[in-house]
């Protein structure tokens, strides 16, 4: 088991260094751009050009660059800096700091909401296969599989908030809300109900669909027959003899998708106007604000790979196969 | 799974009379179509999809019978007094017109040009690239194997959406650049189920047989053992063209795929999204297609993966049974 984590580990560490690298090329050390006027962006005098290359060292060989550059991004307080902001000249790391809470909120709740949903429509379909149920829970995952987040997103808002609101329902929120669970829970969760929903629902299909397809399987094996044999009730055979063991490939998804979340919901978040990471990006990218962008990138690339690596571990917890081998 | 299990064609027997008919050799594309030809579901999704393509490669046509081009802004005749737009059903304008007075179904209709472009020819290259490189790790195994196996792990552990944003807001966004991006994060999908199927063909005895007649690596790989994958490839290319047909819409809803004024259903939303709800027909006419497309894209595959499945016999038996011929 040990040797299986280090081996994910380094797998994780590799991924991380060829995006840490492939950023650098991309953005540093392409032929034919000048790295300085890039990230002062559109507001540029000689004497910020100057001060840009001094900063980062853009006078000196490649690698050097490329060593400054890694040196950078070493994880500790006071020598860890992904740069300025070039609009409002406040470091990266400070505007990463003010909307990582909204994308936390964001993949906490909708990953609550999805996991429920999803493995509760999974397992009703797959206890009653070929059932009205079935197709019903068939329905859903091929209408949460076609269903692209910003169409989904639109529709709640179209129908929830906009036609309820001119109808003098004004139950939820306009596009744009956002209140820190600090400041008022309640608010919190009524701000962040529809773009729980949209994020939740589309993943929430792959989920039944995974949990179905994964519980039928294990129904099939030799030791639920054991299980129905020693008298157990159905009820006890499904959830805790079946249902356990069928989760270890949604695991691996929930890794895969909380990580997708947590590094920018950006589609969502722009349709909601929620200020995190995602819509910080998009914003950014339509100013030209190059250091923003560089630094959501490698933290939210962060958030990826290390989710990767502990949903490794948890699989190793959760499925004793691979903590032998 | 491969497709000679289902190939057992009737050893000839000329002494047979004519009369005795209803046994004949069938070959597997004759059985999958058989299949999918008593599957409602999958007709009406390929009748759906020949609609969309019949619309696209009639979009000029549609543009010359109503006189308007896909980002010709008829400001007279495409807004009423006070410059608003007009709603569907308006004589001349079937589907209505947008805050810039274009006619909306000539741009859907072009739109869907853009759609099933990328759809197509993302997946056509991922496909390619996947099923070669998924070959070479799988028959050749050793280093080549462990150094392709995990850069396609590194590609399925990328924040994708992430890294098309920065590779498009380095090289700006451009329809070729689109293509590209989701052709890359796909491969990997088609790739690493090649590797393990070619893993375990290239133990079978028609390998080693073929390799005793004198047959070279290319020949085994791509004349003998290929045509035994084509059955998973078929499908998850199939799956891959929605995922494709979504990313892409979300590309250009962001405003980081297809440029405007050239119409794609992603940038239409993202237009009416500036507009507001009151002129309702600039969402649902181009959600209604995106979703139609997607959906029908998705049952069709699904169709497939049942009809190319020997294990599934059963469940179209019973369908011939109760709709007899």
């Amino acid at each position: 088991m040990i040797r299986f984590l280090i081996r994910r580990v380094m797998l994780g560490l590799i991924t991380l260094w060829v995006i840490i690298t492939l950023v650098f090329v991309l953005y540093y050390a392409r032929p034919g751009v000048d790295p300085a006027r890039e990230l002062a962006g559109r507001a540029v005098t000689p004497a910020l050009l100057a001060n840009i290359n001094k900063e980062y060292g853009f006078d000196q060989p490649v690698i050097v660059q490329y060593w400054h550059y890694l040196e950078r991004l070493v994880p500790i307080p006071g020598h860890f800096n992904l740069g300025t902001s070039n609009t409002n000249r406040l470091p990266v790391t400070t505007i990463i700091a003010q909307a990582a809470p909204v994308d936390i909120s964001l993949a906490a709740g909708a990953a609550i909401l999805w996991t429920v949903l999803g493995i509760s429509v999974g397992v009703l379909a797959a206890r009653r296969p070929r059932s009205l149920l079935d197709r019903g829970a068939t329905v859903f995952v091929l209408t949460g599989v076609s269903m692209p987040v910003f169409i989904l997103g639109l529709l709640l808002l179209y129908v929830l908030y906009y036609q309820l609101t001119i109808h003098g329902f004004a139950i939820f929120p306009k596009p744009g809300s956002w209140t820190p669970i600090t400041t008022n829970p309640l608010e919190w969760a009524h701000d962040l109900i529809l773009p729980w929903i949209t994020v939740a629902l589309v993943v929430a299909a792959t989920y039944s669909r995974l949990t179905r397809s994964s519980l039928l399987e294990t129904l099939g094996e030799d030791y639920i027959r054991t299980a129905r044999a020693k008298g157990l009730s159905e009820r006890r055979v499904v959830y805790r003899h079946a249902l356990r063991s069928s989760l270890t490939p949604i695991v691996t998804q929930f890794g895969i998708d909380l990580a997708g979340v947590l590094g920018g919901a950006i589609v969502t978040e722009s349709i909601f106007g929620l200020p995190g990471l995602g819509l910080a990006v998009v914003q950014a990218i339509q100013v030209q604000n190059l250091p923003v962008v560089i630094g959501i990138v490698l933290v939210a690339a962060f958030f990826v790979v290390a989710a990767n690596i502990i949903v490794d571990a948890l699989y190793a917890v959760l499925d004793p196969r691979v903590r032998v081998s | 799974m491969t497709l000679s299990a289902v190939d057992v064609a009737r050893p000839p027997a000329p002494s047979e009379e004519p009369a005795v008919k209803g046994i004949e050799g069938r070959t597997p594309l004759q059985l999958v179509v058989a299949r999918l030809r008593t599957d409602r579901v999958a007709l009406a999704s390929v009748v759906v999809i020949l609609l969309i393509v019949a619309l696209a490669i009639a979009a000029p046509l549609i543009a010359a019978i109503t006189g308007h081009g896909p980002s010709q802004t008829n400001v007279d005749s495409g807004t009423d007094a006070n410059g608003q737009p007009l709603p569907p059903g308006t004589a001349g304008y079937l589907l209505g017109t947008d805050n810039l007075g274009r006619d909306i179904l000539v741009r859907i209709a072009f739109g869907a040009r853009i759609s099933l472009l990328v759809g197509v020819l993302a997946t056509a290259i991922a496909t390619i690239v996947g099923v070669v490189v998924g070959l070479f790790a799988g028959y050749f195994g050793g280093w080549l194997d462990t150094l392709l196996a995990r850069l396609m792990d590194v590609v399925l552990s990328f924040p994708y959406v992430l890294f098309a944003i920065v590779l498009v807001s380095v090289f700006g966004s451009s329809l070729p650049l689109t293509i590209l991006v989701i052709a890359f994060f796909s491969f990997a999908a088609i790739g690493r189920i090649v590797r393990g199927q070619a893993l375990s063909q290239r133990e079978k005895e028609y390998v080693e047989a073929s390799h005793s007649l004198g047959a070279g690596n290319l020949r085994i790989m791509f004349v003998d053992i290929l045509p035994n994958l084509v059955a998973p490839v078929i499908v998850l290319a199939t799956l891959l063209i929605p995922a494709a047909i979504i990313f892409e819409a979300t590309l250009s809803f962001l405003g980081l795929g297809v440029q405007p004024p050239t119409p794609s259903w992603g940038n239409m939303l993202s237009d009416a999204e500036g507009v507001g709800f009151q002129a309702w027909w600039f969402y649902i006419f181009p959600m209604l297609f995106l979703l139609a497309t997607t959906l029908a894209f998705n049952l069709l595959g699904d169709a497939v993966r049942d009809a190319l499945d020997p294990r599934t016999e059963r469940l179209f038996a019973g369908r011939r049974k109760n709709k007899p011929a």
